[in-house]
């Protein structure tokens, strides 16, 4: 396909109207570049809200205790539900569907903790052994709470890197006796968690020698738990078995929808992931449209180009151009610029968004805004199709140029 | 509008065609020269029957026995004098380099070598002239159609112009030349009149 005499002439065609062209390539250049960079945020969006899943596992059923709202077998409404041990017991001995079972005490009154003559504000949690699945803890080194410190009541914990980081610097933790609140624990292992800072200042202690330390009854805040389920039905299927065995211990309606407040992981990710699906179609909606705009004004550039030029292809077919060759200097004309500044387009748009993941600070909703590879090459072979489509109009009609009218008009 | 035209004109010929406006000189010069279709009857060109050709082969034919030569010049304003001569080689598929040199062989041929590189419009009218018969003689055509070539040109480059026709015509290419002026119609060898269609006489 390469003839210079083609291209030459586009060229020349091309540095005639310098201004013309600049501004249909700039339509179509502006186009690309919106849907690149609305793709990239989108994308954006996207792996913003993916790691703020990532934190915990996306299978993962949080039950809280709350309030009830609805009278029940003589209870009034707004009794207080509260978890113990018991419930935990009950869940992990009668139900089957849950994999990873554990109660979860926040202890927000306690949160000073020292090694030496250091010390910070941090996050104590007491946890079973299970809670490494559904939080989607990391160990780097050492080990997590086990069964036989709950058993045992021993006085362990397993540290976030932050702690490790500021309380013990380069000094090996594992082993070392950190003060919380005045109790030494033993440190028996260090864990890493994508959810951020917060997930990583915190130290996981046996929820038994929580209780018996800190808060003196079997009160537990949460049942958290993993489940071995992909589909949505059948995690809510999960909770509500959960809600009626629950309830039938603690006397509140089975339809009560506050008496446990239940987070199911994967439902609400299944349904932001379902909302930004939506906005990426929503994007390429836009997107698209922007550039068919940049097509249209290509087309009719070409179709004024092809009125400018009606006295030579009337030359050239009287000289034995056939309607092909026209038809094929016009297309390859508007698909040159559209290609030429729907490239430019795409690179502007591709270096702003590596700007903005090199100079934004990284937010929990934004997070390294990309376009893939095949994206960018749709769009350009989009681009091609779309030069191709504003060419034929404007080659048609100047194929079907009389060249005798061209001549005679002249 | 053609009503009843009957003619023959043979190879090697120079004929002038003479009409006034509106007697149909333009559109059998379009039938001649393959721009235009026709209803009814025939034209025979070297034997072959031209009626109702697809475009790609009327285009064919109108680039290998076909040469143009217009009042208004028609050269294409931004290629230079040669790149103009060379286009019908173009459509011929001629490599860039060779039917460039054949171009300026063609340009010495009218007188024209040193000029191969202006564009157009540092061209005079004569010379413009001489340029569109060197693109019309480089397909080597069996017959060229001039459409008033001395339209645009003062009287002395006119008859330079005629002269340069005339002696493509020795060369034994049959020219036909439409023109409405009697001084030009009598430098060839037969004058066709037309009148409201019809030839007369």
């Amino acid at each position: 396909m390469f003839d210079l005499d083609k291209w030459q002439e586009i060229f020349s065609n091309i540095r005639k109207n310098r201004l013309r062209t600049f501004l249909t390539g700039f339509s179509v250049a502006w186009g690309i570049f919106m849907l690149i960079v609305l793709l990239g945020a989108g994308k954006g969006l996207q792996n913003g809200v993916k790691s703020q899943f990532a934190r915990d596992a996306i299978n993962s059923i949080w039950l809280n205790a709350g309030k009830t709202a609805l009278a029940y077998q003589g209870y009034q409404p707004g009794k207080e539900i509260k978890f113990t041990n018991e419930d935990y017991q009950l869940i992990s001995q009668k139900y089957k569907r849950a994999e990873h079972i554990s109660a979860r005490m926040h202890l927000w009154n306690i949160s000073l903790i020292s090694y030496k003559s250091k010390f910070g504000n941090f996050n104590v949690k007491g946890v079973h052994p299970d809670m490494v699945f559904p939080e989607k803890v990391i160990l780097t080194s050492g080990r997590f709470i086990n069964d036989r410190d709950i058993e045992e009541n021993r006085k362990v914990t397993c540290i976030g890197k932050k702690i490790v980081d500021e309380l013990f610097k380069a000094e090996e933790p594992i082993g070392k006796e950190i003060n919380v609140n005045g109790v030494l624990f033993k440190v028996v292992g260090v864990f890493y968690d994508d959810g951020g800072d917060q997930d990583n200042r915190r130290a996981y202690l046996p929820v038994s020698t929580t209780q018996r330390a800190f808060t003196g009854n079997t009160q537990i805040d949460q049942v958290v738990m993993s489940i071995n389920e992909k589909d949505v039905n059948e995690s809510e299927e999960i909770v509500n078995e959960l809600r009626a065995l629950l309830s039938a211990r603690h006397h509140f309606d089975p339809n009560d929808q506050k008496a446990i407040f239940v987070w199911n992981n994967l439902t609400e990710y299944k349904k932001i992931m379902s909302l930004l699906n939506g906005i990426t179609i929503f994007v390429w909606i836009i997107g698209i449209g922007t550039l068919i705009a940049g097509i249209v004004g290509v087309s009719n550039i070409m179709m004024i180009v092809v009125k400018e030029r009606t006295v030579e292809i009337g030359i050239r077919k009287a000289l034995g151009a056939s309607p092909w060759s026209i038809i094929a200097l016009i297309l390859q004309e508007a698909v040159f610029i559209t290609s030429l500044f729907g490239y430019i387009g795409l690179m502007l748009g591709i270096f702003l968004l590596e700007a903005f993941n090199k100079y934004l600070p990284a937010s929990d909703f934004f997070k390294n805004p990309e376009v893939d590879l095949s994206i960018a090459l749709y769009a350009m072979l989009l681009l091609v199709i779309s030069g191709l489509f504003a060419g034929f109009f404007p080659a048609r009609k100047a194929a079907s140029v009389q060249p005798i009218d061209a001549l005679r008009g002249a | 509008m053609l009503k009843g035209v009957n003619a023959v004109v043979e190879s090697g010929e120079m004929v002038s065609i003479m009409g006034s406006s509106g007697s149909g000189k333009s559109t059998l010069l379009n039938i001649l020269g393959i721009l235009d279709t026709y209803d009814a009857g025939e034209y025979r060109l070297e034997g072959e029957l031209i009626k109702q050709l697809n475009e790609k082969h009327a285009a064919q034919l109108r680039n290998q026995l076909i040469g143009f030569v217009f009042q208004s010049f028609n050269l294409i304003g931004f290629k230079n004098a040669m790149e103009n001569v060379a286009l019908p080689l173009y459509y011929q598929n001629v490599s860039r380099k060779k039917r460039n040199l054949i171009a300026l062989e063609y340009l010495e041929k009218v007188g024209l070598k040193d000029w191969a590189h202006h564009m157009p419009n540092e061209l005079s009218g004569g010379q413009k002239q001489r340029v569109a018969i060197a693109r019309a003689l480089i397909s080597k055509p069996k017959i060229i159609l001039a459409d008033e070539p001395t339209g645009a040109l003062d009287s002395q480059t006119s008859l330079e112009v005629m002269d340069l026709l005339k002696g493509i015509n020795d060369q034994g290419i049959t020219l036909i030349i439409v023109t409405h002026e009697h001084d030009i119609a009598e430098m060839t060898q037969r004058t066709i009149h037309l009148k409201d269609g019809n030839i007369l006489g």
